[in-house]
């Protein structure tokens, strides 16, 4: 915190900010949110869609609120006549060659278009009987469509691509009232952070092709999660219809992501709506697994751990996807045992955002390897592959693919068993919570630890795994072990 | 004087003294009729004091705003921590306007000496010269110049550049000059910061006009007194200035005269005022982003920056455009608007869609499909499109629809009523 606050008022309101903060976002601190279109916290301010005039004490004009930095003593009016009729006449001339789909266009219900004129725009046109500019949809990119009729130019695309991710392939094209945003001819918006242009886009003008027509903005229920796709841990809302998630979006975190999201990240959803999911708790009965409920299945784990633990050897295969809670739980349900916990990590290719520090598509994709490490857990998984041969027991966590073979009893705690799976051999399997479906914390390769909340239900009796392993803790009676 | 037409005697010849004279376009030709005696007095002299001598004579931005010349380049940093900039503004391009295109092909050297002066003053270690990219001619003149002049060392260790323009009305904004000096679109800036602060890539930055620039010697050479005597009016505005007058006059051209001059007598005595059997109907008097005035504003008005503005106009840069009876007001001032909105650089929303829609209405209006509502909806664009945007186009586009509605409002209600059609001539 600076020593030195600036006072100033906003609509009445006192409000004391550092200096060299805006009006705009000072407007906030007062509760006021000062329309805008060109102007976000997370680019390089432009001060060209004029929507945040507003009246400034002793300025000859109104004032961009968004380029105005406060003074001492300043007096910010934005409901003032001059400032309101200022708004309506950008709304208006906004609107004169809008296209007015609204019925199907994708951003209806989260259109700030719509909203600011619903707000405080003019009621029926002036433009009359001239037609409205036309320009045909665009493909820009992988995910990305452009629709320019809707486009009202407040180029927040083009400075992400030019200043955030610094690669600058979209351009204003044309001027005046021809002018529309472009993109270089032998260039793709395929920078692996482009997605985030459809996020910034204030109207209905860059969509993103995966959620084209998927679903209307106020059928969406949105929660907050953290991103699986890698270690960075950027902060996300998981937007489910249904309870089905439809859509990924970043939330703002000014530690972690700022504004933005990786197209990985954001791609990275579908998995969570899988059909083929285990449902009911199985155990082996004359050899086959067969479903049964949880209190059977509880039994029949605690009778295998209960065989004399001391000195016997028992390996935990863990995903690095897994919570922090059922990463620990699982590791004191162990605790009895001479111990060895183990996850490996997918690699993938590193993406950086150039324009924010500390900020990529992180090479280990995977959102807890630092939880699970810090938790004791380790990253040699073929020495604990293995130790899995002679151990007495073997607990795999959500790792369906992990080729495991065992002389012991074989624990398998997981949302999916495919048919030829290695966990197929396991004694008992117990159906899981996936990251959507729980609450849970994850700590990302700075070693944040960050909470995800459920978004939707999880199938059957599936269950989240840190519930599962706690249950599995009391029965053993090992409450009381260190974790 | 006159160019192509003779010295008018009411004229007050500085900086036009050799227009017409090719041999003055040679560095040669330039030294022998006094040329860079000024640039080595200035040398001599302080920084400092130079700027003193110039915000003394009381030399005011000749490119439109009329923003005094000598603080201008006060606002330079005073300690020098980084490089200082000079651009010189040679994009006239503002209709009606054609003095910088006359002293670049015939004195280039006096806008370089000019411009040598001013780098001195400033401390500008880079000036960059940017010329309109339609100025074919003058651009050829001045790479021809400013060759003589770096041959003879006139610029000494000090970098210049002609960079030309492409073509884009907006660039002679003075911030939208800058970016497409950088190689970036030419879209104005906000300011603050202002270009002293933070013009040229970054960096310090002064930026004058051609005509300012070329009359700064004179000013070196004769003192401030002598320049600060030229005034015929209000005395804070001094000086002589040229103006480009042009439309329904007998002798249109570029004309010298003192600040303070009657523009009526630069009409009829110096242009012969409108062809035989015609009447003088309107003026611009300041290239076409002013209000227009009326032949009664006309006649009354005195050229300087304060004189113009009494009679409800500005003296911008100079281009007067005279009207006679046979003008169509309404069809002007669509042309006008036309303009605006064919080099709006369309960042603000209310220059973008404000200029075309104006524009649309103007035609309709002129094609008999005019709405009685039509003049009430262009004075609230215009009043919208006023004093709200980053830089004036919107502004200048606003200016003439809402002085010809006020001034000339029959012609108009003549298209509405349908008892007037467009003469095709």
């Amino acid at each position: 915190m600076p020593d030195q606050l600036i006072n100033l008022t906003i609509d009445g309101a006192p409000v004391s900010v550092p200096p060299g903060t805006l009006v705009i976002e000072a407007a906030k601190q007062a509760g006021v949110l000062v329309p805008h279109y060109c102007y976000h916290p997370g680019l390089q301010v432009a001060g060209v869609c004029r929507m945040c005039l507003v009246e400034i004490e002793q300025a000859p004009k109104l004032q961009i609120a968004c380029a105005t930095t406060v003074t001492e003593g300043m007096v910010v009016k934005t409901q003032g006549p001059a400032a309101k009729s200022a708004r309506q006449s950008v709304l208006e001339f906004l609107l004169i060659n809008h296209p007015l789909d609204c019925p199907i266009c994708d951003q209806a219900g989260e259109c700030e278009l719509q909203d600011f004129v619903f707000q405080e725009g003019r009621q029926g046109t002036r433009y009359g009987e001239y037609a409205k500019r036309f320009n045909p949809v665009e493909d820009f990119g992988p995910d990305v469509l452009y629709v320019p009729n809707r486009c009202i130019l407040c180029t927040r695309c083009v400075r992400f691509m030019e200043d955030v991710a610094q690669e600058p392939v979209l351009n204003v094209s044309e001027r005046g009232d021809r002018a529309f945003i472009g993109i270089h001819p032998e260039a793709r918006l395929d920078h692996p952070w482009a997605g985030n242009v459809v996020d910034l886009c204030p109207v209905g003008s860059l969509l993103s092709k995966d959620f084209l027509h998927k679903a209307r903005a106020w059928e969406l229920d949105k929660t907050a999660s953290i991103c699986t796709g890698c270690s960075q841990g950027c902060n996300i809302s998981l937007d489910t219809r249904d309870e089905v998630v439809v859509r990924v979006r970043p939330r703002p975190n000014l530690d972690v992501n700022r504004y933005f999201i990786c197209d990985h990240g954001r791609m990275h959803y579908r998995w969570m709506n899988r059909g083929d999911r285990i449902e009911a708790p199985l155990i082996r009965r004359d050899g086959e697994l067969q479903a049964t409920d949880w209190d059977e299945a509880f039994d029949r784990v605690v009778g295998i751990l209960r065989g004399a633990a001391e000195g016997r050897k028992a390996v935990a295969l863990v995903s690095p996807g897994a919570s922090s809670e059922a990463l620990a739980e699982a590791k004191r349900l162990l605790s009895g045992y001479s111990w060895t916990g183990a996850f490996q990590v997918v690699m993938g290719e590193e993406a950086p955002l150039a324009g924010v520090p500390n900020l990529a598509l992180r090479a280990e994709r995977a959102p807890n390897a630092t939880g699970a490490e810090s938790l004791g857990y380790t990253r040699d998984y073929a020495a604990a592959i293995a130790a899995a041969k002679t151990a007495a027991v073997v607990l795999v966590l959500d790792d369906p693919d992990c080729a495991v073979e065992t002389d012991g009893a074989l624990l398998y705690l997981g949302t999916v068993l495919g048919s030829d799976a290695p966990c197929r051999r396991a004694d008992v399997v117990l159906p899981i919570a996936n990251v959507a479906e729980e609450e849970g914390t994850f700590v990302n390769r700075d070693g944040r630890e960050q909470r995800y909340y459920q978004a939707k239900p999880a199938p059957g009796m599936a269950q989240p795994a840190a519930w599962v392993l706690g249950q599995l803790v009391d029965a053993m009676g090992l409450a009381g072990a260190t974790r | 004087m006159g160019f192509p037409h003779k010295p008018h005697p009411k004229e007050t010849v500085v900086l036009s003294q050799y227009f017409g004279d090719a041999d003055a376009r040679t560095y040669k030709g330039w030294t022998k009729r006094g040329g860079y005696q000024a640039l080595a007095q200035a040398l001599k002299t302080d920084p400092v004091a130079v700027t003193d001598i110039v915000k003394e004579s009381g030399l005011r931005g000749r490119g439109g705003a009329g923003f005094p010349t000598g603080l201008k380049w006060s606002f330079m940093p005073k300690e020098k921590k980084k490089a200082h900039y000079l651009c010189v503004n040679a994009d006239e391009s503002e209709p009606g306007t054609f003095k910088d295109r006359e002293i670049m092909r015939w004195t280039p050297h006096a806008l370089l000496e000019g411009t040598a002066i001013a780098a001195h003053a400033i401390r500008a270690e880079v000036v960059y010269i940017y010329i309109r990219g339609e100025f074919t001619e003058p651009w050829t003149i001045m790479e021809q110049a400013l060759a003589e002049a770096n041959a003879a060392g006139v610029f000494g260790t000090i970098k210049v550049y002609l960079h030309r323009g492409a073509g884009a009305y907006i660039c002679g904004e003075e911030t939208a000059l800058m970016n497409s000096i950088e190689g970036k679109r030419g879209n104005p800036r906000i300011k603050p910061p202002f270009p002293a602060a933070a013009g040229l890539f970054g960096l310090p930055t002064t930026i004058n006009n051609v005509e300012t620039l070329a009359a700064v010697p004179h000013i070196i050479t004769r003192g401030a007194a002598w320049y600060k005597s030229l005034c015929l009016s209000n005395p804070k505005s001094t000086g002589t200035k040229l103006f480009s007058v042009c439309g329904h006059v007998q002798r249109p051209g570029n004309y010298e005269v003192t600040l303070g001059f009657p523009l009526k007598d630069l009409i009829y005595d110096m242009c012969g005022g409108p062809p035989a059997g015609r009447t003088l109907k309107a003026c611009i008097p300041g290239g076409s982003s002013v209000p227009i005035l009326t032949r009664e504003e006309t006649e009354a008005c005195l050229l300087d920056y304060e004189g113009v503005v009494e009679r409800g106009s500005m003296l911008g840069s100079g281009g007067v455009i005279v009207f006679d009876d046979s003008a169509d007001m309404v069809y002007q001032i669509m042309r006008l608007a036309k303009f605006y909105a064919h080099e709006s650089c369309a960042q603000c929303t209310q220059c973008r869609e404000g200029t075309a829609w104006t524009t649309k209405i103007l035609e309709r209006i002129l094609a008999g499909q005019g709405k009685p509502k039509d003049l009430d909806l262009l004075l609230d664009l215009a009043e919208n499109m006023t004093g709200k945007t980053i830089c004036v186009l919107s502004d200048s586009c606003a200016a003439p629809v809402v002085s010809g509605i006020k001034k000339f409002r029959g012609e108009f209600e003549a298209y509405l009523a349908g008892k007037r059609q467009v003469v095709m001539v």
